[in-house]
């Protein structure tokens, strides 16, 4: 008993002041892939290079359109490397979170040249102009809602619908002492009936399209839905087959989709907070029945 | 060493066609029709081989036939022999092993229900890897296309054998489980407290895997085989390069076989660490789970720092490893492993002078060295109960040759023992990292990787922190594979769970399968 205590007393406090403070993180970590839309000549080994199809360029007569779709993104970096001219670099960025699925896809529309490479920028949908990046203010609010709505509490429900596990790895870690989730009241529950949020990992498989499906009706209202990783969001690298449906929203309706391969926790709290932000008294109506 | 192919001519006479050694450590038999039988029995009597996989292909389209590969290996012989039998299309059915070999039951059956094959003989030839209310299809057959949609499914997904007597209940568990863990259906029936059996359905996370590496280009499936298993993505990604490497003869340089090994063993500890915290916490030790999880996160960010990732993903190619270290991000990793080793010593020390947990683990969830033995149990469970196998020592890949380490057994076979085992490998580990960064790294960390061949064979495999993964691939054209088989140590291990959980109190269930702390989407794919 003393030697734990001692122990407990020589850690002294490790949890981390994330999201209060920016996260301390290492210069190495892979974050989200930015494009200089505008240096970009040649898209084509970029998509060549991207695992998941995150890139692509559909050529149509004279023009091109290249997407980008950072809900496929496993952040391995490929593109920047593939592309010479340095118009895809590699940042730093996490907090990637999203209520809106639309807005973690980016299009540019090119006149393509006759050796295959592009130029003539025409129109770039920015996608992540939508994104609420200031973590601080996503805090507040959901602190906010945490307080006003559900009773200074927020209970978890987490279903792996068919994920790789890595995904759980990074879920169970919110729970360790530095990231504690348990300190903006949110915790995980064992029942779908005593949770407020549904965090679902993906691909859905085919085998588990039903569980999720009871997982979501047990639930009281008002409930939230969160779609984690790139198989959660879109069915990442599996994508859609005879055994997996893909995303998480071809089954249920989900309010806050955090891309990542897997998202790592600060990312994931990012996403919760934000989801709790998008809480309000929804009327039952507003369900799909599904 | 095995026998030579005079030997078996002469024993089995035309029943064996030829044999040849694809490498050194890789040779393969062809016998001529699906009885591999007598030849099974004689490599098991004679020279005590184990039966390391077995596993199906679909060449009907090039050869005219399935063919079934069984895969052994020897104690002290660095070689695979790989025995390929043909089954024909027009009579699809092969002798089932199971009966006398009961680690061939789940592999039988998945070549049943991935290729319409028929094990004859099999003692339980209930569908395994496809749910019971799925249609007729065998999705790993070249003539279904893999992104075929299903119709919706009737009826029932898997009929439990009933638990009958009086006292006697059922208690269904999942596939959603209490806490954040994977999906897995348990049918427990108990007695009262006692647990009398155990009856598991997996395959829950089944996402089209294998079949999905016959789709992508090389490069991609790498990503791919990261996604095996996510906690083990590093063991895997490498099992899968290294069957590349091997199949289109890629030499890898020596600093990156390093930096491999460095990953990989810091892979193994992250996860151990974790499980002996975890386990510590499933009998109520919470305080030991903190500090295993906090020591785990210090892994962590070594990980993100040497690969950018926290799970080492996007690390490993064909050819090395992506990414250079500067001379102090290897120092900054052996100052990790310091505090690490330092703080871990004082978790031990923690659960050691903890009596209480002690006694809980202590007999509990055994598992016995001959139903070891019998279900072909490896890695960490198999070694706690006397079953002395690792790939790293027994087919050496890496830079494991460089360096020498002990591999413990116990014979116990309980949970305390699988902690044991852990404890045991972390302080190995901790030592290989040691001598491995202390190396002076020079050289290349990856070579450019040639246009791949098509039509090579490659069997692959990496003692991953659970116990042995295999790979193996058929090369196709164009940069693509024609066949990955995938063999994640949680399968042979998962009837292992069902042994030793029996006789146990429901209340002990969770202790017990952490102790295992077996992969789902690896046995699922």
């Amino acid at each position: 008993m003393f030697k734990i205590l001692q122990k407990t007393f020589s850690t002294g406090i490790v949890t981390t002041a994330y999201p209060g403070k920016p996260a301390k993180i290492s210069e190495h970590f892979r974050g989200r892939p930015s494009f200089d839309f505008e240096k970009w000549q040649d898209a084509r080994p970029a998509e060549d290079a991207c695992p998941t199809g995150a890139i692509s360029v559909r050529d149509n007569g004279g023009a091109r359109k290249v997407t980008v779709d950072y809900g496929l993104c496993v952040f391995c970096g490929l593109c920047a490397e593939a592309s010479p001219d340095h118009a895809v670099r590699v940042t730093q960025e996490f907090e990637l979170a999203v209520a809106d699925r639309r807005s973690l896809v980016l299009t540019a529309e090119y006149t393509l040249n006759a050796d295959g490479t592009h130029r003539n920028l025409g129109t770039v949908h920015h996608g992540f102009s939508n994104l609420e990046a200031d973590i601080e203010s996503v805090g507040r609010k959901a602190h906010e809602k945490i307080q006003k709505l559900l009773g200074r509490s927020l209970s978890i429900r987490e279903v792996d619908a068919g994920s790789c596990n890595g995904c759980e790895l990074e879920i169970v870690a919110l729970n360790n002492p530095i990231y504690d989730i348990e300190r903006f009241g949110i915790h995980f529950v064992a029942s779908p009936r005593h949770a407020d949020m549904l965090l679902v990992t993906g691909p859905v498989t085919r085998n588990m399209e039903l569980a999720l499906l009871k997982a979501y009706r047990a639930m009281p209202e008002p409930k939230l839905v969160v779609a984690v990783g790139a198989c959660g969001i879109s069915g990442g690298i599996f994508g859609e087959n005879y055994a997996s449906l893909g995303g998480v929203d071809k089954i249920v309706p989900v309010d806050v989709y955090i891309p990542g391969c897997p998202p790592r926790p600060q990312a994931l709290l990012q996403g919760i907070l934000l989801a709790v932000g998008q809480l309000r008294e929804k009327r039952f109506d507003e369900y799909p029945n599904k | 060493m095995f026998p030579l192919f005079g030997t078996l001519q002469q024993k089995f006479g035309a029943h064996v066609q030829s044999m040849h050694a694809e490498r050194p450590d890789e040779v393969y038999l062809f016998i001529s029709d699906p009885d591999i039988r007598p030849i099974v029995e004689y490599l098991r009597g004679e020279f005590e081989a184990r039966l390391v996989a077995v596993f199906a292909e679909d060449r009907c389209s090039t050869e005219g036939v399935f063919f079934n590969y069984y895969v052994f290996e020897q104690k002290d012989n660095p070689q695979y022999l790989i025995v390929r039998a043909p089954v024909p299309a027009d009579d699809p059915r092969f002798p089932s092993l199971s009966a006398k070999l009961p680690a061939a039951n789940w592999q039988e059956r998945e070549i049943q229900d991935w290729f319409g094959l028929t094990a004859v003989g099999h003692p339980n030839p209930r569908r395994v890897a496809l749910h019971d209310n799925w249609p007729d299809v065998h999705p790993l057959r070249k003539d279904f296309p893999i992104d075929t949609v299903l119709p919706p499914f009737e009826g029932e997904r898997h009929i439990y054998r009933p638990a009958l007597g009086e006292g006697v209940f059922q208690v269904p568990v999942g596939p959603i489980h209490a806490g954040t863990i994977e999906p897995g259906h348990f049918s427990f029936a108990v007695a009262g407290e006692p647990i009398l059996y155990l009856q598991l359905r997996m395959f829950y996370t089944h996402k089209g895997t294998e079949k999905l590496f016959e789709r992508l280009p090389i490069h991609k499936a790498v990503f791919l085989a990261e996604s095996i298993s996510g906690d083990s993505s590093f063991s895997h990604g490498t099992a899968f390069c290294q069957a590349i490497e091997r199949a289109a003869q890629i030499e890898v340089p020596v600093r990156a076989l390093i930096m491999r090994t460095i990953l990989l063993e810091l892979e193994r500890i992250c996860n151990h660490v974790a499980d002996i915290g975890a386990i510590a916490n499933d009998v109520g030790f919470v305080m030991a789970n903190a500090h295993g999880s906090r020591l785990k996160e210090m892994l962590f960010a070594a990980n993100e720092q040497l690969a950018g990732n926290r799970l080492l993903r996007g690390m490993v190619c064909v050819g090395g490893v992506r990414r250079d270290w500067r001379a102090w991000q290897v120092d900054t990793l052996c100052d990790t492993v310091e505090a690490f080793a330092r703080e871990f010593r004082d978790l031990v020390a923690l659960i050691h002078s903890s009596e209480s947990t002690r006694d809980r683990l202590e007999h509990t969830g055994i598992l016995k060295h001959k139903i070891a033995k019998d279900l072909g149990i490896v890695g960490v469970a198999g070694r706690a109960s006397g079953i002395d196998l690792d790939v790293r020592r027994d087919h050496p890949y890496a830079a494991y040759p460089r360096y020498s380490f002990e591999v413990p057994i116990y014979q116990a076979g309980d949970v305390w023992h699988r902690l044991q085992v852990r404890i045991d490998e972390v302080k190995q580990s901790i030592a290989i990292i040691r001598r491995a960064a202390d190396h002076n790294l020079q050289g290349e960390f990856r070579v450019p990787v040639p246009p791949i061949p098509p039509n090579r064979c490659a069997l692959s495999a990496v003692e991953g922190w659970r116990g042995e993964i295999i790979h193996w691939i058929r090369t196709g054209p164009d940069n693509h594979l024609e066949r990955c088989k995938i063999k994640d140590p949680s399968l042979n291990n998962w009837p292992a769970v069902v042994e030793a959980i029996q006789g146990n109190i429901i209340a002990d269930f969770p202790v017990i399968n952490k102790s295992f702390n077996l992969s789902y989407s690896g046995t699922d794919r």
